[in-house]
């Protein structure tokens, strides 16, 4: 908890092999650099663990420890133990993180036993909204009707047959310190609550909307304007809460799902079917409604 | 100390002394009243430790692999579903070399649900990379588990423990035992100094994504440190054991084999049994002995040689099977003396899985019948009306 280092320092070095365009690298170096030096991450197995710490080579100039796919909050957890043993828990951040699968099913069991416990870690899902490590495959968080491969388009099919997971409200239903939604289109706001989370002790949870080029089908110099979308579509809404209490929200001037949806493959048959697009607008409506977050 | 303790209890004490700093477990029988031991120890501020309440045995194991890789003396403890429910941790830990200590109460695996105990539940990790002790008694439980930090934590080695202890018939056993003194355990067991850690002042990368052009190298270097193991438990084992003044710990243990025509090879806590019938029958003057093996990965194979290559038959009784092929130590007794030369008349029994009881009359049986070769593992006590229907 409570070290934040000079923001400058690159504690994520250049020479990972990530796609061009990747989100999560774009966070994950946020993430990285906010906490400082004094920081210990356990990071669970997906693309980000994949492509920084190839034997060996390693991107990370912070400690780091990657064991498996659905542990890091308990790894993590194991981690703050030993600090706490140690007598050092104030002086160094305790970071857990991993994608949307190995966060929201997987992982949830271990989870959400590391927001219980009360431990004093910081977890961040850099959600983009599949299993991409192994190819795009339908997680808990990829929203509706996406194309993925597990989750194909078909004459019986428009895609993923359900909505997001509520995995915010989840976290936030632990009562932990703090929780939030952040996006890699929006740097400040998300160092910002890099930091935030990190002043409390106690468990905190964030969520990144992280595009995956490969995956989303989309140009990788699309990635912060596709991201920047699906917050100003209401589709991914940026929202922060205190002790299970709603305390900010990024306002929108709202714009039509559609310019979210044409920019990505992963979409495109939905543009064409009208009942597919019609949820879609659905899902933005009620976040827009729920949140208030029409300017 | 000479006292009158619970096995679970003893191990309890004994962990406590070895001053682990994160300890994390799950409940399940027969392995709870050891970490009830220690919960209560920390409630009581005899014990300075973090004590984690996780939310599944996957979760306990990963808890230690943090603790541990943070450069911090861990413990944890299970048994059965739960060591299956943490065996892919089992195997990133010793793929690791994180010296972590765990004791397997040893118990049957569901289905159907069994709560008693065979080995079943640890045999499935024996190639995990994990060294192996069985206890024979509440006594030498004590021994290994202080014998186990020494060894895991020693430079030379850097590798996890597992000690099996036989479900209920130790943990929920009392037993007189000699409790080694915390002065003792501290001149034996030092400060657990890690090789590499999870320090933010001098930060490193663990658990890396091995590619084609280096993961093999990581598995040779674990079966090269396994045999230098052998080496380390026996020193280490001999230096507990003056300390103490009584032998214990080691590679394997023969009793009466010296001269023994017939031989019977066993871990745990069956092997006290087996020694009474030995004495019995030795007294009518039948040449028979059995061998004990306490560390059963890295296998012993020289000292297994040795206390068998005399030996006309030689019978192995085990607590698991391989469901479709042979029992594991037999199968590797058997490739052991084809490969080194000697040819006693190895045969294979399967006792006790499930908890079912072996009767004094059961090993004289295994004693009568090692002569007569049988092409399968021959199961005692099997009740034939149950196999009918
Ligand atoms: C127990 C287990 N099951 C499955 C896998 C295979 N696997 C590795 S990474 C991965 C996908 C990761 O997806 P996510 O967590 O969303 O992260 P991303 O790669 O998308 O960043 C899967 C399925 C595994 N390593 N371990």
């Amino acid at each position: 908890m409570a070290v934040v280092a000079d923001p400058k320092q690159n504690l994520f070095a250049s020479g990972h092999t990530a796609c061009a365009g990747c989100g999560q690298a774009i966070a994950a170096k946020i993430v990285a650099t906010v906490s400082g030096k004094k920081t210990v991450i356990a990071n669970a197995t997906g693309c980000l663990e994949v492509f920084t710490t190839k034997a060996p080579q390693t991107a990370w100039r912070v400690a780091w420890v990657h064991s498996l796919f659905e542990n890091a909050a308990a790894v993590a957890s194991g981690v703050e133990a030993a600090m706490r043993y140690l007598g050092k828990i104030d002086e160094v951040n305790v970071i857990a993180q991993g994608g949307d699968g190995g966060t929201a099913d997987i992982g949830m069991g271990s989870l959400s036993g590391m927001l219980e416990r009360g431990h004093d870690i910081l977890y961040v899902c850099y959600d983009n909204e599949a299993y991409m490590n192994t190819g795009i495959q339908r997680s808990g968080l990829t929203p509706l009707d996406s194309n993925t491969t597990t989750s194909p388009v078909g004459k019986r099919s428009r895609g993923n047959p359900r909505p997001k997971k509520p995995l915010l409200e989840i976290a936030v239903a632990h009562n932990i310190s703090y929780a939030a939604s952040a996006s890699v289109a929006f740097l400040p706001d998300l160092k910002k609550k890099v930091e935030k989370a990190l002043s409390y002790k106690g468990p905190k949870f964030l969520q990144v909307h992280v595009p995956c080029p490969l995956g989303w089908r989309h140009d990788s110099s699309l990635t912060i304007e596709i991201a920047k979308l699906a917050v100003e579509t209401g589709l991914y809404p940026l929202v922060e809460y205190e002790y299970g209490k709603l305390i900010s929200v990024r306002k929108i001037k709202v714009k039509p799902v559609e310019e979210y949806l044409k920019l990505q493959g992963r979409f495109r048959h939905v543009l064409k079917d009208e009942e597919a697009l019609n949820q879609v607008r659905e899902v933005a409506k009620a976040n827009i409604e729920r949140y208030g977050l029409a300017l | 100390m000479k006292k009158f303790v619970e096995g679970s209890h003893a191990i309890a004490e004994v962990i406590a002394k070895c001053r682990p700093g994160v300890i994390s477990a799950y409940p399940i029988t027969p392995q709870t009243h050891i970490v009830e031991g220690l919960a209560k120890l920390i409630a009581d501020g005899e014990l300075e430790a973090e004590f984690i309440n996780v939310e599944s045995e996957h979760s306990a194991a990963s808890v230690v692999l943090g603790g541990s890789a943070a450069g911090v003396r861990t413990y944890t403890a299970t048994s059965s579903q739960g060591l299956l429910l943490m065996a892919e941790v089992i195997f990133n830990i010793a793929g690791m070399r994180l010296p972590v200590v765990l004791t397997c109460a040893n118990r049957a695996v569901s289905a159907p649900i069994n709560i008693w105990n065979d080995h079943q539940d640890s045999m499935t990790v024996r190639d995990s990379g994990w060294i192996h002790f069985y206890a024979e008694n509440i006594q030498e439980a004590i021994d290994l588990h202080i014998i186990a930090y020494k060894v895991a934590e020693d430079k030379r080695i850097s590798l996890p423990v597992l000690v099996g202890i036989d479900g209920y018939v130790l943990t929920h056993a009392f037993e007189v035992v000699d409790m080694p003194e915390q002065e003792l355990i501290d001149k034996f067991l030092p400060k657990f100094e890690p090789i590499v850690h999870l320090d933010p002042d001098n930060p490193v990368s663990m658990g890396l994504l091995g590619a084609p052009d280096v993961y093999i190298e990581t598995r040779y270097a674990i079966e090269k440190t396994m045999q230098d193991a052998l080496s380390v438990i026996e020193d280490v084992s001999e230096e507990y054991s003056n300390l103490v003044g009584r032998k214990t710990g080691g590679l394997v243990e023969g009793y009466r084999i010296e001269d023994a025509e017939k031989i019977i090879v066993a871990i745990g806590s069956i092997v006290g049994s087996i020694k009474d019938v030995v004495d019995e029958l030795r007294e009518k003057g039948e040449k028979v002995g059995v061998l004990k093996i306490v560390t059963y990965r890295p296998f012993p194979k020289e000292a297994v040689y040795e206390a068998l290559k005399n030996a006309k038959y030689v019978a192995v009784a085990e607590k698991a099977v391989s469901l479709g092929a042979d029992s594991p130590i037999f199968s590797e007794i058997a490739a052991l003396m084809y490969k080194k030369g000697a040819r006693p008349l190895i045969n294979s029994f399967t006792i006790g899985l499930g908890g079912r009881d072996i009767s004094p009359a059961q090993i004289k049986q295994i004693f009568a019948d090692m002569d007569k070769d049988e092409p399968n593992t021959r199961y005692i006590g099997l009740n034939e009306k149950l196999l009918e229907a």
